[in-house]
């Protein structure tokens, strides 16, 4: 017994996590028995059961023993744990970005007048967190985790911190989508979580952040590979935007609303600097360490030119920071930052394209296999729709080009080519790599990528076409005046006009789903009952092969 | 004492900051292509290549 004690050595992550998870019931249950406002109640019991389940797990783990995942070669288990956690995300986003689509094009369909949380306005935040920091950040979290380590040649760092990120985020993640259910929001897009949410995932980020610095320090590999670059400066820039946007004074410890440290126009700015920066290093700089890890890795060659993806690296980040006032282009905010804004984003373009360019041509040589690989294919046309989307967002940064699509739905065209195609296929692609990798198991069906991706690539098409369309012709509709300088219609006439191409998206969104329930499927199968890897050739001489 | 007005700060945003990006990317350009670099470059780019597992 005694000789048990003295043989464990002191652990930081044996004592933190247990504390976290302690005080954060503690407050978890204070919040329950003491606020006088229902949704912030039923948000207590929420995020103490999430406390609870963690803590139980803990024990259960690590009391008395030490798990596998901390004596293999590298920490694999949390990474199968994020893949699961992100095809379970993506699916419930999706069928949530469905609903809201058929709301839109049938608002009578789910009008429930007494049920508050299927109003649009809450299930919209639901849907667009789900996509991107539930689908996207679960991807996010797993693949930074299993290329660090493989580049880094060395195991994830502190202990059973990795485990705790995961499941901290996760209930980030349950946490801020039921606020939204309940009708908590700060109103700001992509940062609707209120403060409480907001200082969680604050500790669980702080936590990412020295899990995944900490395996570069103690890395032998020499050089830090460039996907690592961008998986830590989305990391820190993610902590920066995060904790400065979410700036803000609660009404009351016990209350979900807050006051943002800014008012008007600078509130504005710091809103939508986080905003276009959430998708410049979340939805970008994450996704491409993505792509310069598994691109390479699939197609068996080197990216073509590690010296442009250092140039990549660098003109993104610095430029990236700087675009997004032009999401406040006609507004209160000052002439000169408006062309700021539009300018940077404009330069963009070419670090953009850069990076495209170096992840289309790392096939050169070996086209063939897109022909004979879905998932490659996957991967490299999502590198495609990058490029096509970071040509049409600084177009559209232009003022004259913005005058016509802001506020219409060319921006959710757009956003949705980006995310469809760029950050969507991206993610299915590495994950389509990573479950027969992690599993040792062949993938079930080729076949059904192929029918995955041809369907939710006519998803996309569909998707983007009709809402360029309906996008530009609501423009135009709001700016046509009649003769006598009045507004030519109505707007429930522009309304009216976009009827048949919201039913176009619906049925693009459903293909997107329909093709990721595929991919669910697929990987199930692959888990459950696909053959074994193949092994590795065997390395026996055959002469002793023969002996034996 | 002097204090700095919004117009020195927008002033000194509009003129310095070309020559910060330009030197930033000269830089990064630089460290890029200099030719002693080009072997380790070389090496690095096979970095995921050589994974023992998979």
């Amino acid at each position: 017994m005694q000789a048990d004690v003295a043989q464990t050595p002191w652990r930081f992550d044996h004592f933190f996590i247990p504390l976290v998870l302690f005080l954060g019931f503690a407050a978890a249950l204070f919040e329950a028995a003491r606020s006088p406002e229902a949704p912030m109640v039923a948000q207590g019991w929420i995020f103490a059961i999430c406390m609870g389940l963690t803590g139980i797990w803990y024990m259960w783990m690590y009391a008395g023993r030490t798990p596998a995942d901390e004596t293999r070669t590298y920490a694999d288990g949390v990474v199968k744990a994020g893949v699961i956690a992100a095809m379970f995300w993506g699916i419930a986003g999706m069928l949530v970005g469905v609903i809201i689509a058929l709301q839109l094009s049938f608002p009578n369909l789910f009008y429930l007048p007494n049920e508050a949380w299927t109003n649009f306005g809450r299930l919209r935040p639901l849907h667009t967190s789900a996509v991107i920091f539930a689908f996207g950040g679960n991807v996010l979290i797993a693949t930074s985790f299993y290329v660090v380590q493989r580049t880094c040649r060395a195991h994830l760092f502190g202990g059973s911190l990795p485990w705790f990120v995961m499941w901290g985020y996760n209930t980030f993640i349950i946490l801020a989508g039921t606020g939204y259910l309940l009708g908590i929001s700060q109103s700001r897009e992509y940062a609707e979580p209120e403060w409480y949410a907001d200082i969680w995932l604050t500790i669980v980020w702080v936590c990412y952040l020295a899990v995944f610095l900490g395996t570069l320090i103690k890395r032998k590999e020499p050089h830090i590979y460039v996907a690592n670059w961008f998986y830590l400066a989305f990391i820190i820039t993610i902590a920066i935007l995060h904790v400065v946007n979410n700036l803000a004074m609660p009404i009351s410890l016990l209350q979900s609303k807050s006051y943002s440290l800014f008012s008007g126009v600078q509130d504005a700015l710091t809103q939508w600097w986080y905003g276009h920066n959430a998708v410049g290093f979340f939805l970008t700089a994450g996704f491409l360490g993505i792509m310069y890890y598994f691109i390479p890795k699939r197609a068996e060659r080197p990216v073509y030119s590690y010296r442009l993806s250092i140039i990549h690296f660098w003109s993104l980040i610095f430029i990236y920071i700087w675009a997004g006032p032009h999401h406040l282009l006609y507004t209160a905010l000052p002439e000169w930052a408006q062309t700021l804004g539009m300018t940077f984003s404009i330069i963009l373009w070419m670090p953009s394209w850069g990076g495209m360019i170096n992840g289309l041509m790392t096939l050169s040589g070996a086209w063939d296999k897109l022909r004979t690989d879905p998932v490659l294919r996957m991967l490299v046309v999502s590198v495609a729709f990058y490029g096509m989307s970071t040509f049409e967002g600084p177009v559209m940064s232009i003022k004259a080009v913005n005058a016509l699509s802001h506020y219409t739905n060319w921006t959710i065209g757009h956003v949705h080519s980006g995310a469809l195609g760029w950050v969507g296929y991206v993610s299915f692609g590495a994950i389509y790599c990573l479950v027969p990798w992690l599993w040792k198991k062949q993938l079930y069906s080729n076949a059904l990528v192929e029918w995955h991706f041809w369907i939710s690539t006519l998803g996309i098409v569909l998707y983007i076409t009709s809402m360029w369309v309906a996008g530009i012709m609501q423009g135009l509709m709001w700016r046509a005046y009649n003769d006598f300088g009045f507004l030519e219609y109505a707007f429930i006439e522009v309304v009216e006009a976009m009827h048949p191409y919201y039913i176009i998206r619906a049925v693009g969104g459903l293909l997107y789903l329909g093709g990721a329930l595929l991919m669910v499927f697929n990987l199930w199968k692959t888990v459950r009952s696909g053959a074994p890897a193949a092994a590795p050739i065997a390395v026996v001489p055959a002469v002793a092969a023969e002996a034996a | 004492m002097y204090h700095w007005a919004y117009e020195d700060v927008l002033a000194f945003a509009k003129s310095w900051s070309v020559v910060y990006f330009s030197l930033m990317f000269l830089a990064a350009f630089a460290y890029a292509y200099w030719p002693k670099n080009r072997e380790r470059f070389r090496r690095a780019a096979h970095i995921p290549l050589r994974d023992e597992d998979a």
